[in-house]
């Protein structure tokens, strides 16, 4: 089996697998790295959401040869104590429910404000739409988002 | 259950928690058992006071998203007067009895008598511990007061710790009726506190079901029959064996198992099966369902509610109405597909599970493996979404048969795909409606069959399915003549429990059809109800809430409009005002206004969230919710064909709840059936068309 060698939370990890193990399994299953998840593997409801050079990806969808060279980060690195501005204006909203979709939306919510610090409520719509809540989370995640970037500022 | 049973049960738990000898006492009202001496003082199962003051309290209902993790020991903390950052939680593996009925549905962790139970937990041991401390002090017990998990006597100026008394509360005497406090005296109750459980969820380290890791585990997945009631027929594994990572292929009762050596690998093996099925005979198409219902209409069905003489008064009216209406089978797509880790070896079977049923879990897998229920240890994981679906224990049988035939832990994960194929579905519908108004415009006659199959596992071909007239028999207006009837389908879909049940479709369908009768009488549907409501004084209250509170009879911009609809359903009553707009036949919604009285509130932002979540969830079915019956199979597998709610379709929802001291009713469910009719009835008040089947999508508009 091919090996690779993935850049994840700033760690070199060795693994090796068929080439076209989606990013999101090597995650889980190989390296313990469970809080990324699984809920479609099509690419349709982001709960496997990760960022590949700070830009949000569906793990499910990134297989492993593609993911090798690039910069990836996890929910579990994307903070060391959950400190993130994000992960904090999570907090203070209390935004999840069952907690399913979590880590993807926190992940997606990240890179968008990477990208506009100052999202408009439009701008979520368009930045999120991909990150399906079963739950129902949609308008505390608006808030929290609105929350982080006036903590940002 | 024989004493010495439960003794030895007890026993073996308080000794591996390792706090040493430990006093027990059953729920109230079940027997209790103590032994001679403790430093660990634990009045029941649900509590535990160790020596260093801290309080765990044990959840046996399973947390799925609805809050129980912190609001049940919320309840109990409040009684006992714990200091709440000294309270610990830890979720109990399933037990025939210890906690008496764990299965997390109908929202019944809190309403009912769960919530006194839990009252009166915290209460008991404060008693003892405050008991304890007077008896040490020579002093009243009434002239002690509690604060923060310690005991003073302010007289003397004294205090102790309950850490400091549990070896001295333990010896004493359980009070039978422990003293509650008034509503006003509450602390945590009716505050909205921090959730437990938010900063792990936040940080992915909350472990669910597809998050359970073990030494040397292996990976599967089971294919099931495409066709309902199919049979495997033959088994082509050739190329399946050649992909790297598999390991095993074998039949189940349900499917095909392919064991592997990760999930990947094993969906990948699936895949690569050639399986031939036997088909059976059930090859419908859903419009041959929905056929088959309108015959089953023609007769009548088994009595639900019989009020006045509807068929007299029907002859007798001024105006008649009559109305078909239907719904579609519905997936529950919960967000973590179904999923089970199993470990059998050496006569003991241990399954990680995310499971609304624990204790169906156990005997699930001791049926299956032919051991007792102690051989059996369930440990039950966080859920990602249960909505009735993980009541069901098909996916455990899945695991532990496959767990029977490999020598490791192995987890058992669905594809999307199979669980989207393989659930037991919101049952699809048929309803006939007749209503008869007297000249003032009054119903003075209402007729409502409904024709579905059973959700309800019991009862015979003729027998009256309870769950599937509920929202239906027992309508809640002031009709003199009501006559609801219920017609048995046998169609072989498996059907199940879906977020709040048979409110999630009658709603829609009794909802709809007084709107239409108040149209037909030229009222406003608002008062229409108001006036029928009239002996009904806390729907009545939460209808005026909504109304008031989304601005009902004001002007709207050009191009919006209002439809109102109430349910009362699980202790709880819910209305909701829906503000819609269609453009090029684009349906929006814009804002949702609910009102909720369910009695007592518990934690308001968990009230708040569960309440916006179910209208999220009632609009994701009324607008494209859809399972198609296609030869028998299901025709969706993803969430491209059967897409949910997204953020950008998302309406403004405010929720207001009554101020209540009335007892708690659940807060999970009953804002899911009024999303659906709240709707469309917003929908005929703009366009004049009546949408009398679901989704709305059907109806020649566009809704994503
Ligand atoms: S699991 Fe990757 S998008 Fe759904
Ligand atoms: S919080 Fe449950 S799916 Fe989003």
């Amino acid at each position: 089996m091919p090996r690779y060698t993935l850049n994840i939370n700033g760690r070199d990890r060795k693994v090796s697998v068929d080439e076209d193990t989606p990013l999101l399994w090597v995650l889980r299953d190989e390296l313990g790295l469970t809080g990324t998840k699984f809920g479609c593997g099509r690419g349709l409801c982001g709960s496997c959401t990760v960022h590949l050079n700070g830009e949000s990806t569906r793990s499910c969808m990134s297989t492993v040869d593609y993911a090798e060279g690039n910069d990836i980060t996890t929910i579990e690195g994307l903070s060391p104590d959950v400190t993130h501005f994000i992960q904090e204006a999570w907090i203070a909203e209390e935004v999840p429910q069952c907690g399913y979709c979590q880590s993807g939306q926190v992940m997606a919510a990240a890179a968008l404000l990477e990208r506009n610090p100052n999202p408009s409520d439009q701008d979520i719509d368009m930045g999120m739409k991909m990150n399906l809540c079963r739950c129902g989370t949609y308008q505390r995640i608006k808030k929290a988002i609105h929350r982080a970037a006036d903590e940002m500022k | 259950m024989s004493n010495s049973v439960s003794r030895r049960d007890f026993l073996k738990v308080t000794s591996s928690a390792g706090a040493g000898l430990m006093m027990g006492v059953y729920l109230p009202g079940k027997p209790r058992f103590k032994s001679a001496a403790s430093d660990s003082f634990e009045p029941n199962v649900w509590i535990k006071i160790s020596p260093d003051n801290k309080v765990t309290i044990t959840l046996a209902k399973s947390e799925m998203g609805q809050g129980v993790k912190t609001a049940l020991p919320m309840i109990v903390a409040d009684e006992l007067d714990a200091d709440w950052q000294n309270v610990e939680v830890v979720q109990a593996d399933a037990h025939p009895d210890k906690y008496g009925g764990m299965m997390t549905v109908g929202s019944r962790s809190v309403r009912g008598g769960a919530w006194m139970r839990l009252r009166e937990t915290g209460a008991t041991a404060r008693e003892m511990l405050v008991s304890a401390a007077a008896k040490q002090w020579g002093v009243d017990p009434a002239s002690c007061r509690t604060d923060n998990s310690s005991v003073y006597h302010d007289a003397s100026n004294r205090s102790l710790t309950y850490g400091k008394l549990t070896t001295y509360a333990s010896g004493l005497k359980v009070p039978k009726k422990p003293q509650l406090k008034d509503p006003s005296q509450f602390r945590y109750i009716g505050k909205s506190i921090p959730q437990i459980d938010t900063p792990d969820k936040v940080s992915g380290k909350t472990v669910f079901g597809l998050d359970v890791r073990l030494q040397g585990m292996l990976y599967a997945t089971v294919i099931h029959p495409p066709v309902f009631g199919a049979a495997v027929k033959s088994i082509d594994d050739r190329e399946a064996k050649n992909i790297a990572g598999v390991k095993k292929v074998f039949q189940v009762s349900l499917g095909v198992a392919v064991v592997a050596k990760s999930t990947w690998a094993a969906f990948k093996g699936a895949r690569a099966l050639q399986i031939k099925w036997d088909n059976g005979d059930f090859s419908m198409d859903s419009k041959d369902i929905s056929k088959s219902f309108r015959d089953l209409a023609r007769k009548k069905g088994v009595v639900a509610r019989n009020d006045g003489n509807a068929e007299k008064a029907m002859k007798k009216v001024d105006s008649r109405l009559e109305a078909v209406y239907e719904v579609p089978y519905l997936a529950h797509a919960t967000m973590e597909p179904m999923n089970c880790t199993a470990h059998v070896k050496q006569g003991r079977c241990e399954l990680w599970v995310p499971t609304q049923n624990p204790q169906g879990s156990q005997r699930t897998a001791a049926q299956l493996t032919g051991f007792s229920n102690d051989q059996v240890t369930v440990h039950v994981t966080q859920l990602g979404c249960g909505f009735g679906r993980r009541s069901r224990t098909d996916f455990i049988q899945d695991a532990v048969e496959t767990a029977m035939k490999v020598d490791a832990p192995v987890q058992v994960v669905w594809t999307r795909e199979e669980d989207m194929q393989h659930d037991y579905y919101r049952p699809a519908t048929y309803n006939l409606f007749e209503a008869g108004l007297d000249k003032a415009g009054e119903p003075v006659a209402w007729n409502h069959r409904v024709v579905a199959p059973p959700i309800g596992r019991r009862g015979g071909p003729n027998s009256l399915d309870r769950s599937s007239v509920d929202g239906a028999s027992n309508l809640p207006y002031d009709i003199s003549n009501i006559f609801v009837d219920y017609c048995r389908s046998d169609i072989p879909v498996p059907v199940g429990h879906w977020r709040s049940v048979g409110p999630s479709q009658n709603t829609f369908i009794t909802e709809s059809f007084i709107d239409e009768v108040a149209f037909a009488a030229g009222k406003d549907p608002f008062e229409y109800r108001r006036k029928l409501l009239k002996n009904q004084p806390r729907l009545r209250n939460v209808l005026e809430l909504a109304a008031e509170k989304s601005g009902w009879g004001g002007k709207l911009p050009k191009g919006l409009a209002r439809g109102i609809a109430i349910v009362e359903d699980k202790g709880s009553i819910c209305a909701q005002v829906a503000e819609i707009s269609i453009e090029k036949s684009q349906v929006k919604i814009h804002r949702v206004t609910c009102a909720l009285d369910c009695g007592q509130v518990i934690h308001p932002g968990i009230v708040e969230s569960q309440t916006v979540g179910s209208v999220v969830y009632g609009l994701s079915a009324a607008l494209y919710g859809e399972i198609i019956i296609n030869k028998g199979r299901v025709a969706q597998s993803n969430f491209d064909d059967y897409p949910l709610l997204g953020i950008h379709e998302m309406p403004e929802v405010d929720v207001h709840l009554v101020d209540s001291q009335e007892e708690p009713g659940g807060a999970g469910e009953p804002a899911v059936p009024p999303a659906a009719p709240a709707v469309t009835n917003a929908i005929f008040a703009l366009t004049g068309q009546r949408i009398q089947s679901l989704p709305v999508s059907l109806n020649g508009m566009r809704t994503m």
